[in-house]
Parts: structure tokens; sequence; C-alpha cells
């Protein structure tokens, strides 16, 4: 099976995130980007695939951020090839583009499997995985938790539900999946491999296909939120924070 | 249908022959935006056997699909007909719940009809005949208000709207619609549901949660929670990413694909408050959040809040309490 991985680069939700002048879009100046969660998942999800009925896994991640950084990660975690699509603006594509601009890349590679995280969590449009399957015209499902191998030329997709509870569906390939999340957590590689990886392996770095794509919504204003209730803060050391929380469940009749 | 193209249709999602709750939202929401759009708001039902649903949703009118092939849900069927009737009747806007069915399809949707797309909804209106959506966006950071003049897609956060305006006094009618689209080449067919497997504790019927998240760093600190847990006569719960790593199981997760959860006490431990996580425990009657980033979402749903490194305070209030017993 050949299996296609898309990597989005999102803002690192640790750092603080800041709003450009426009009032419209976030400052990408000092902004650092990391996988996008769920797309670590899939990369995840396509390497189980491989380690437990061979497959060859192609990944693809666009030229901005630390896309390099990740594109080698994924070699040394077992990927077989690292795509990495040049030309993009530094401030990354809209999904949708996004989606469009994979869809182009992806003819040189005619996967059979197309794995991508079900969304990103940087934009309107989120949903690359879901927009690809339509583009694409090919089968598509979302928010999964497992894909297995089901006969020839079809997997089987566990689809989350709310409540614990999932759908088993058969999926004929060529086809395109949003995962939620692995069946196991992300593999870690230790970084000296990842340099080790990034002195004897190479990155097919190839040009993006400019791609028209419908309008996009207008973006109005991107703000933080005001909360339009807050929590009483506490404040002091442990010990007295512990006697506050003691005060506080004793008054509701919480207290054990 | 009204032909003027200004009509809110509203993706009717049900699951084991039920409503899902966050439907009546969209329908109350919808009603709205199609008055002001000067449109019908049409509920879109697609399944198999499931007339009867139509009889509790508020809306002008109901489109009901039927066929043997709908009965369980798939993204691909379920797109193929939403997607014929979308090209044939040109709603202005076509909601759906920001939820793993109504994701698939949104996507899918907007993709093969060249309509924009807008998801995670949270607020909705009309303003100068133009839909306007306001969405969560990076966990919850941020707001992004965004405009579309022209027909659009988008999917509404649950919990977003009350649910109450969405249902119906009165029955409304029902137009059942011909399959408008062949199964045969969506490429994709149910097998069975998975019920969740039993975990060694029932959260939702915990009354006191001790829920750790991401803060919890590392499978090893998770005894911690548990012996404050267990001093406070409570349960240990999860954020998704502690569940991912393999820390705890499935049915200790806490949010929209894991448990809503309505205890007494929610003590939240190292958890951001994202949007999918808040989904499932907002309803607490106290939350407490402990958290070392004073800007995390979670302090605008808690009723306490605490920004400190949680490994300090734990040792302490789980002494606290076992002395107190003592």
């Amino acid at each position: 099976m050949r299996i296609a991985v898309l990597l989005n680069m999102v803002p690192d939700l640790v750092e603080e995130l800041e709003i450009d002048s426009t009032g419209k879009a976030l400052d990408t100046q000092w902004m650092r980007y990391v996988i996008s969660e769920s797309d670590d998942h899939a990369l995840e999800q396509a390497l189980l695939l491989k380690d437990r009925h061979g497959a060859s896994v192609s990944v693809l991640a666009m030229d901005y951020g630390d896309a390099d950084q990740v594109l080698y990660a994924a070699l040394a975690r077992g990927a077989d090839e690292a795509v990495n699509l040049t030309g993009i603006p530094e401030t990354g594509l809209g999904k949708r583009a996004a989606a469009a601009t994979f869809k182009e890349a992806l003819g040189g590679i005619r996967p059979d499997l197309i794995l991508a995280g079900v969304q990103a969590i940087d934009d309107l449009d989120a949903h690359v995985a879901g927009m690809l399957g339509g583009m694409m015209a090919l089968p598509y499902v979302g928010v999964t938790r497992s894909v297995e191998p089901s006969g020839e030329g079809k997997v089987l997709v566990q689809k989350e539900y709310p409540g614990g509870a999932a759908a088993e569906i058969e999926v004929t390939l060529p086809a395109v999946v949003g995962v939620l999340s692995a069946p196991q957590p992300p593999r870690y590689v230790p970084v000296a491999r990842i340099r080790e990886v990034m002195k004897t392996r190479t990155l097919d770095k190839r040009e993006a296909v400019a791609v028209a794509v419908p309008a996009e919504p207008a973006v109005i204003r991107l703000f933080k939120p005001e909360p339009a209730e807050h929590a009483q803060m506490l404040d002091g050391s442990p010990e007295e924070l512990a006697g506050q929380i003691i005060k506080i469940l004793e008054d509701r009749g919480l207290a054990p | 249908m009204s032909p003027a193209g200004q009509d809110v249709w509203v993706h009717i999602e049900h699951l084991r022959g039920k409503v899902a709750g966050h439907t009546y939202e969209l329908l109350g929401k919808g009603r709205e935006i199609a008055d002001a759009l000067g449109g019908q708001l049409i509920a879109v039902l697609v399944g198999n056997e499931v007339q009867p649903l139509a009889e509790t949703l508020a809306a002008d009118g109901v489109l009901y699909v039927e066929d043997a092939g709908l009965a369980e849900y798939t993204p691909g069927s379920h797109a193929a007909v939403i997607r014929a009737l979308v090209e044939k009747e040109a709603p202005r806007v076509v909601l759906f719940g920001a939820t793993s069915m109504g994701m698939d399809l949104a996507a899918v949707l907007a993709a093969v009809l060249e309509r924009p797309l807008i998801v995670n909804c949270v607020n909705l209106q009309v303003r100068d005949g133009r839909t306007v959506a306001t969405s969560q966006m990076c966990g919850g950071k941020l707001l992004c208000e965004a405009e579309a003049s022209g027909p659009v897609v988008v999917t509404v956060m649950p919990g977003s709207f009350p649910s109450e305006a969405g249902l119906a006094k009165s029955p409304p009618p029902v137009e059942v619609v011909p399959m408008p689209a062949p199964l045969e080449a969506v490429g994709m067919r149910a097998i069975r549901i998975l019920e969740p497997e039993p975990g060694d504790v029932d959260i939702t019927k915990s009354a006191v949660l001790v829920a750790v998240g991401r803060g919890i760093q590392r499978q090893d600190n998770i005894p911690l929670a548990e012996e404050l847990a267990g001093a406070l006569g409570g349960t240990v719960c999860a954020s998704r990413p502690v569940v991912d790593q393999g820390w705890l199981p499935m049915s200790r997760q806490v949010g929209k694909s894991g448990m809503i959860v309505k205890p007494k006490l929610y003590l939240a431990l190292g958890i951001s408050g994202a949007p999918e996580h808040a989904e499932g425990m907002k309803d607490s009657d106290l939350i407490i959040a402990v958290n070392s980033d004073a800007k995390a979402p979670i302090f605008d749903i808690a009723d306490y809040g605490i920004v400190i490194d949680m490994y300090d305070l734990l040792p302490a209030l789980t002494q606290a309490l076992r002395g107190r017993r003592a």
C-alpha cells in the first residue's frame, strides 16, 4: 500500500499569540510553528500500517515554519520519502488553498491512502483532509481513531462518536482519511537520530503549483475572547491555597 | 422551498434513533438567520425509517430522504444525498454541528460545491445581508469574525446556542424526497457501531472528578492526581492528550469525543480548557482550575482559578485533606 501523509504547521499554543496590525491575522514574525497535533497522529497511523502490514510512506509538508525539521523527524520515525513543497508564502496558506496545493502535489505520488489530521487549529476552514476528499472525489472519512487493511483495496476505519462509541466503516481505496488520533501515541525519536538523518537523507524539494481556489470567507477581525465571566482567582502559598479550596468545599458541603 | 436561494438548511444529526441535542440549537439559531435573510428554515433529515424524528423539529419544512442504504451513517452516502439536494435547491446557508458527523459532511460539501467553509462557529448573525460568523481558533485562545456574502457552509460548536427554540410545538410539514443520488459509487459501507468498552469506573456517575490535562507531563505523575482524588473521595479523569498518550483509558476521557460529565466538583489540573474539552465539563456544578498559564481559557469557565505549578499545590492539598479526615 502506498500512503501519503499531509502535515500542516500550526502556531505553538504554548507561546503567546499576537495579532498583527491589520487586526485580521496572526503576527507571524516571532511565531513558532509546530506540527498540527492530529497530523502528527496521521503520521503515526501511517507508520503503524507500514510496521504491521508493509507500506511505503510519503510525507508532504509546505515549506514554512520548521517544516524541514518536521520532515526530517518524519524520516527518522520511519517515513520513506519526505517532500517539501516550496514557494509557499511565509505565513502559509488558507486551508482550502493548502488542500488544493496538496492535491496537485499528490499527482506525482498516486497514493492508495491519503492520511491527514482531521483539522488544523489555525484557520476558519480547518478541514484540509475533508476538503481534499471532496476536491479529489475520493471517499472520505474523518474523526478516526484507527485504520487497518481490510481485504484487497480496502481499509477498515474506526470513526469516533461522542461518549466513547465508534463506527466501523469499510472504505474502498484510493481514499482520504482525516485522523483524530492513532491507536498509539506518536513515536519518539531522539534528537541525535534526527541529526543523523539530516546528514544522510535529503528532502525532496518541489515547487508547489499555484492553485486558484474559490473566494474564502472575508475575515473582519481576529481577536482574543473577552471572558463573559472569569474565575475568582485565589492566591497564596500552596498551604494557604489548600486551605482556601477546603473552605470552598466545606461551604458547598463537598468536603470529605 | 424558497426559490430566492435565501433558505437556511440545518443538517439533522441522529444516531441510534435519536436526534442529537445540538441539532435543536442549530434550528433555533437557524430560525433567526432565515428570518433575517427572508428565507425559510429547512431541516434536512437523511436516514432509514426515521421520519418520526421530524415531529420534534422546529422548521418551516423538513426534507426527508429515506433509503435502506442510509440506515447507518457513512460520510459518503449522506454527503452524496445532501450534495444532490443542495445543488437542486441552492440554500444560502447550510448548518452542521461541529461534530464527528458534521465535520465530515461540511468539509466535503464545501469542497465539491465550491462554497466557503467556516468551522467551529460560536456566534452567527446576518449583517447588511451578509452572513457573519464568529469562530473559535487556536484551542479557544482566539476568535475570528468573518463574513460571507453568498452561499456558505458552517459548522457550529455544540453548546453555543440555546436549544429550546429548536423544539417544535407542532410537527412541521415533511416533504419526502426520492433518493436524489446513487449510493453504489460512494466507496464505503458501515459495518457496525462499537459501543465503548466498559471502563474500570463510570466517570459520569462520579460526584467528584479530578481531571488531568497535558500539564501532568508524565505518566509517572498520574498517581499524584489519584492520591488527591482518593483524599477527595473522587475519581481521576482526563482531557484528550492524556488519553492519546495511553496514560489513562478512554473510559476516563472528558470532552467532545469522550464523556459528558456534570459532577458536583470538577478540579481541573493542567488543563488549558480547549473547546473540545470544555464541551464535556462546562456544566459541572463547581469548577476549580489549576494551571500555570494565567491566560488559559479554562479560567473563563471555572468558578475558581489558581495560577500555580500544580506540583506545588497537589501535595499540600492532598495532605491537608488527609489531615482533615484524621
